[in-house]
């Protein structure tokens, strides 16, 4: 089974459980003067999951194959002779600054990503991205936090 | 009328108005490119500076400059990383982002800066002449129209995006209305599918899901498959800025039915930009020779021009129900009404009766806006381009850190962060098998007005009866159907006509 339909499955597996909440455990708490309504929370969510679960079975049971991706797109069939290895490790590199964002403070948080995003796609020469990492982290922080007054947290939290 | 255009120029033209109307257009494009900024939040953080000018035009004029930065700083980052900030230059991505991978960057920035500059000014002529009729056809929508006028726009873009494939596009903006009933809705104060999270009560944010669905799965492809990035290094170029004389001729059509289409759009209230633009790159692949309708996606400089024409005009289509009813038809003009009413100007129609200054003020400023915008514009583009030529090692971590930027600064929640990470992850392995991601973001954009709509058409007829009762609600709903199913019959058609051809031989 190609990706296209194991993706069609999924979201059929979506469907029928958003279905089901709709259907069936939604309303129980529903207060009784809106029950007189012609419209409740749930009849638009009900109507999308049957369209959702009619549309996911055909793509299921009708989908053609899909064509071979140009040479320019990823094809996952080959997803290993990519580099693989580094789009995983900025992906923990991401979900580590999501962690560390508001512990260690927004300037330092993000040299770190910068720094390290860097150095994993083949910049060693960390003076200069420090460099770069520290002049973004900086005037970013005082465009966000001190022209437009939304706040971010500079420093990490043991020093302010 | 001839007595307004006079008193708006003397009143728009002073030294004082003048410079605001360039300090607008300059702070508003700055902000505007980071990606997570729109105009919205733009103009609620200017607000404080433009009631302290304390002149109702003044303050009128630097908002509206800094509202049309704003849109073309959006359309900066759509084209160069992918990252449409803002959900009316969504669509400008579509084309203008392959165009500057192909190296044609500074290209597609001029086509963005012309076709948005012809489409504003037609929008402001327009308006001048419009705005009083106009307010009168408005009101003639109500919100079962809407709902059709959706469900229209819907199937337009799925009927497009699909490609031949318009099983996954219609799945793909189903999912996006599921995610838009995630979180509480405005008629129901209750929250609905939060699953216990949280974080989700307010919904998905729409920056999050934005960037979700198209910086960081572009972003991930370009570290997996670095050729993908133009071959030798053809991506780092600007190209010449110049557009040819052939790209003028494809333009020019395009960019004017466009700039009418777009504003009669955003004349109406909740459509806005956003279904402008779209609308506008549907209609115009439909009405493109099958030779230019295989360009469109893959750079077409049509493609390009129409949704930054069509936006560009709905922004001052929006202006009409704000100016002549008082009534605000988008995000960003209702923050605009309420700058105005704290500078105690109540919009309506008197208004033109009773401050005229204002009124012309405003359509002028909005014209000069446009010329300053281009002239400030047109130079600065080879330095905006030269993002493109910073080395992958930083350009790839930056383009990650907008990304997260973005989605945080409008929760101020590292959990938004999270959800961005797993939503790409997902919208990355969509991609890879070939379902389009767009219709799931506008599914997104639109899903929550149109279930407000539909409630509320239900509620006044107390059932589904508007649907049949209202003659342009079911005209609207037919030609959406007719839309859904006209790629297919047209394929089966052409297939047929193949065969008939070979059988003949």
């Amino acid at each position: 089974m190609a990706l296209d339909r194991w993706l069609a499955l999924a979201i059929l597996g979506l469907c029928l459980v958003y279905g089901y909440t709709a259907w069936f455990t939604m309303d129980a708490n529903l207060p009784r003067f809106m029950q007189r309504n012609p419209v409740w929370p749930s009849t638009f969510p009900k109507a999308l999951s049957v369209m959702g679960a009619i549309c996911a079975m055909y793509i299921l049971v009708f989908q053609k194959p899909m064509d071979a991706p140009g040479e320019d797109d990823v094809d996952y069939r080959k997803l290993l002779s990519y580099n693989w290895v580094q789009a995983l490790a900025l992906i923990a590199l991401m979900l580590l600054y999501a962690v560390c964002l508001r512990p260690l403070g927004f300037i330092g948080a993000t040299m770190g990503f910068l720094i390290i995003g860097a150095w994993i796609l083949g910049e060693r020469r960390v003076h200069i991205s420090a460099l770069v990492a520290a002049i973004a982290a900086g005037s970013i922080w005082y465009l966000v936090s001190e022209v437009l007054g939304i706040f971010l947290r500079p420093l990490p939290f043991f020093l302010m | 009328m001839l007595d307004g255009i006079l008193l708006g120029l003397t009143t728009a033209l002073s030294i004082q108005n003048l410079f605001l109307v360039t300090m607008g257009c300059i702070i508003g494009t700055l902000i505007g490119m980071l990606p997570g900024l729109g105009p919205m939040s733009i103009i609620a953080i200017m607000i404080p500076i433009a009631i302290g000018i304390g002149d109702p035009s003044g303050a009128m004029i630097l908002l509206a400059g800094v509202y049309y930065g704003a849109i073309f700083g959006g359309s900066t980052s759509s084209i160069l990383i992918n990252a449409p900030g803002v959900a009316s230059t969504v669509a400008t991505s579509f084309d203008g982002y392959p165009m500057a991978r192909r190296g044609q960057a500074g290209k597609a920035l001029t086509i963005a800066a012309i076709s948005s500059f012809i489409g504003g000014s037609v929008g402001a002529i327009l308006l001048m002449i419009f705005a009083p009729a106009l307010s009168s056809v408005a009101l003639l929508f109500h919100s079962a129209e809407y709902f059709a006028l959706m469900v229209l726009g819907l199937a337009a873009i799925a009927a497009f995006a699909g490609q031949g494939n318009v099983a996954k596009a219609v799945l793909m903006t189903i999912l996006g209305l599921i995610m838009a009933t995630v979180g509480e809705g405005a008629l129901f104060n209750a929250a609905r599918f939060t699953m216990g999270f949280p974080s989700l009560q307010s919904g998905f944010g729409f920056i999050t899901l934005a960037m979700a669905m198209f910086a960081l799965p572009e972003a991930m492809f370009l570290v997996m498959h670095p050729a993908r990035s133009g071959k030798g290094g053809k991506a780092g170029e600007i190209g010449k800025l110049r557009i040819t004389r052939q790209d003028a001729r494809d333009m020019a059509p395009v960019v004017g039915r466009q700039s009418i289409q777009g504003f009669f759009i955003g004349v109406l209230p909740g459509a806005g930009a956003t279904i402008a633009s779209f609308l506008g790159y549907a209609v115009e692949r439909n009405l493109a020779s099958p030779k230019e309708r295989e360009q469109f996606g893959k750079g077409s400089v049509k493609g390009l021009a129409a949704p930054e024409a069509a936006n560009n005009a709905a922004c001052s289509g929006s202006f009409v129900p704000l100016l002549t009813l008082g009534i605000p038809g988008s995000g960003t003009t209702a923050i605009l009404l309420g700058a105005l009413i704290s500078l105690n100007v109540t919009p309506g129609p008197r208004l033109m009766t009773d401050s005229p200054e204002i009124f012309w003020a405003v359509i002028i400023s909005m014209y000069i806006g446009n010329v300053v915008l281009l002239i400030l514009n047109l130079p600065l583009i080879p330095y905006i381009a030269k993002l493109l030529a910073v080395p992958r090692p930083y350009l790839i971590p930056f383009i990650l850190f907008f990304t997260l930027m973005g989605s945080y600064i409008g929760q101020n929640n590292p959990t938004e962060l999270l959800i961005l990470v797993l939503l790409g992850l997902g919208a990355t392995a969509l991609r890879m098998a070939n379902y389009p991601l767009a219709p799931l973001l506008i599914g997104f954009i639109l899903g929550r007005m149109m279930e407000d709509n539909f409630s509320r058409a239900m509620q006044l007829y107390r059932g589904p009866s508007f649907i049949w009762e209202r003659p342009m609600t079911a005209a609207l709903l037919v030609l959406a159907a007719i839309l859904l199913v006209l790629p297919s019959w047209r394929a089966r058609r052409e297939r047929k006509r193949s065969l008939d051809s070979s059988m003949g031989d």
